[in-house]
């Protein structure tokens, strides 16, 4: 009998351990690589943005640029037109998702029209945020059709409620479908009228993951620029009446488009205050999201 | 339910207004359903309207016209979609290996469970932080930063036609860098889903006969989860090519053509971002057919993504 010339012991010689070794440095290289941009991004934020803070900077207006080279003034305006552009997006794209969301969950019957409108959302999805933008110049700023108002804080917000519109349909219509069809049975077997089930048993089971959908999709659109750059503009005062819905607004992510490009540094450093607010809005958001959705449900 | 005179139960009827009540539900749940058709359609109708007196004018021509001058009103978006075509498919070319591999880490057992958690939750924070953002730091860190190191790319391969340009700030290449960083995310978090979906007994049935880790990787799980992670890559390349406010920052918005990825140079989108606002006549109509061009190419990837996720994914 010939003597078997190998053992089962492990060599670390052998061709195929070194190879693993050097995949999972590989690995582990790459994803340290991965997160040096998130690291060196939210660093320089915190710290040349963070060191700009003041209440002068909650409450004043921007200056325009060239106007006084030792200060650029506040962000005040622009907090409060992101939010009333948000606020616009957010009043359109809720009853348009969730109600996307209840007929493809609720009601469609897996045909032709649903599968239609399932693959559309997601198409939508994938549009450019820009061609947004140039879609409301076409229809909404080019034809002045409210009121004769070409740039305005209305078309800023419709622009918005066009990118927020594909989350919230596809998170209400999955968080639809978690709920147990026990309840929706129950509910019609004790005589509740469709209507009734729908709003009284199935939309409050499904809250949170609803909620969540809703709360990333304002907290993607509040950081949104580019469609806002040629449809709300940008303004250098108080958006303080409800005619001003229908006048250019500022907002935070355009002026931080605006004032990074100018040469004068008093702009550049208003520009990296704004930042500040803004990045830390959104990954409160974010985090309120993530933190409704990670609660437990139909065990 | 009552009962009636002779003790016989009645069936109570629906009454009419709660029968109208849930057929008026239906039909508006079935108008905001299709608001999303509406949409889409409205797109693509206003885009291409208001492109046509250019389409008439340049034909087919205006994709390989790079002479932009609204001076002489002569309109060719070659630049334009050079630029989105190499920016998109350079930073495809190194998120891809970055973000599968770090996909790859955090699905494998190598560090605990927790770790990994939060390096996935990091990676998915990068996809919060707004792109004017992200082109705020990549002016005033990134760009200052890189530029000795395309000085020294350029010192050396500056025979290349891609090289052949000193760097002399904004241009074709931060802007792919930046484009790296904004498509990592969404590279790891689908290659991540379809990596967790591949069922447990593939990996165990491999370790069974004595497969390393990575033999198994490469031979069982990532065959195994393949058309998920290329149905994330084609949208990563969509989301790459209509990317717009950070590339428009740093990309130095020059409509005069050249092959080097190190001289400024533009894109369909930063075009869009740069000029609409104060365009008129015809430089809009050109501007709306450049618009068009960017809608149809993210829509046959987006169509062509989904159709590789149905159509290649297996079934266990």
């Amino acid at each position: 009998m010939s003597k078997i010339n190998s053992n089962l012991y492990y060599k670390f010689t052998q061709r195929r351990n070194i190879n693993n070794v050097i995949f999972t440095i590989i690995a582990i290289t790459f994803t340290l690589i991965s997160l040096i941009p998130l690291l060196l991004v939210l660093t320089y934020v915190l710290i040349k943005g963070g060191s700009q803070l003041n209440f002068q900077l909650f409450t004043n207006l921007p200056e325009p640029p060239g106007y006084d080279l030792n200060t650029a003034g506040g962000i005040g305006n622009a907090i409060l037109g992101t939010v009333i552009v948000t606020f616009i997006g957010a009043l359109i794209s809720i009853p348009i998702g969730v109600g996307g969301g209840i007929y493809l969950s609720e009601f469609s019957k897996n045909g032709y029209f649903s599968k239609f409108i399932r693959f559309g959302t997601n198409v939508l999805a994938g549009v450019p945020s820009i061609i947004a933008g140039v879609f409301v110049y076409g229809i909404i700023v080019s034809t002045r059709i409210f009121n004769g108002a070409s740039f305005s804080a209305l078309a800023g917000g419709i622009a918005l409620s066009i990118l927020m519109i594909p989350t919230i349909i596809k998170t209400t219509d999955e968080g639809l479908k978690l709920v147990p069809n026990d309840l929706r049975k129950g509910s019609l077997g004790v005589g509740a009228s469709k209507f009734t089930t729908i709003t009284q048993i199935t939309l409050p089971a499904a809250f949170e993951p609803i909620s969540t959908g809703i709360l990333l999709s304002i907290a993607r659109a509040a950081g949104e620029t580019a469609p806002l750059v040629f449809t709300a503009l940008f303004s250098f005062y108080w958006s303080d009446n409800i005619n001003s819905i229908l006048e250019p607004i500022a907002s935070l992510s355009v002026l931080i488009y605006n004032f990074a490009l100018e040469p004068y540094e008093s702009q550049n450093s208003l520009a990296w205050a704004a930042s500040f607010i803004l990045v830390l809005s959104i990954l409160i958001l974010s985090i309120l999201s993530k933190l409704s959705s990670n609660k437990k449900q139909f065990k | 339910m009552s009962i009636s005179a002779k003790g016989e139960y009645i069936l109570k009827r629906r009454t009419r207004p709660e029968k109208l009540v849930d057929k008026g539900f239906k039909s508006i749940v079935v108008f905001f359903a299709s608001m999303v058709a509406i949409i889409l359609l409205g797109i693509l109708l206003v885009v291409f309207a208001g492109s046509l007196q250019s389409m008439s004018r340049y034909g087919l021509g205006f994709l390989v016209n790079s002479d932009w001058n609204p001076v002489t009103n002569s309109y060719g978006a070659f630049t334009a979609i050079y630029g989105t075509l190499l920016t998109s498919f350079a930073s495809l070319l190194i998120a891809i290996p970055l973000g599968i591999g770090t996909a790859i880490f955090i699905t494998e057992n190598i560090i605990p469970l927790k770790i990994r958690n939060i390096i996935g939750m990091m990676v998915e924070l990068l996809a919060a932080i707004p792109s004017v953002v992200l082109g705020l730091w990549a002016i005033f860190v990134m760009e200052p930063f890189i530029r000795p190191i395309l000085i020294i790319m350029h010192k050396f391969m500056g025979w290349m036609p891609f090289f052949g340009t000193r760097p002399v700030g904004p241009g074709i290449a931060p802007a792919i860098l930046i484009l790296v960083i904004m498509i990592l995310p969404i590279i790891t978090s689908i290659t991540k889903d379809s990596l967790n979906q591949v069922p447990i007994k593939l990996r165990e049935a491999a370790y069974g006969i004595g497969a390393t880790r990575w033999s198994t990787i490469f031979n069982v799980i990532l065959p195994a989860s393949i058309s998920g992670i290329a149905g994330g890559v084609l949208l990563a390349l969509g989301r790459a090519m209509g990317e717009t406010m950070a590339v428009t920052m740093i990309i130095g918005n020059s409509n005069n053509f050249t092959w080097s990825i190190l001289s400024p140079g533009n894109t369909i989108s930063a075009l869009l971002a740069n000029q609409f606002g104060e365009a008129d006549g015809s430089q809009v109509s050109s501007l709306m057919y450049a618009a068009l061009v960017l809608m149809l190419l993210t829509l046959v990837i987006n169509i062509f993504a989904q159709w590789m996720v149905r159509k290649l994914s297996l079934k266990y």
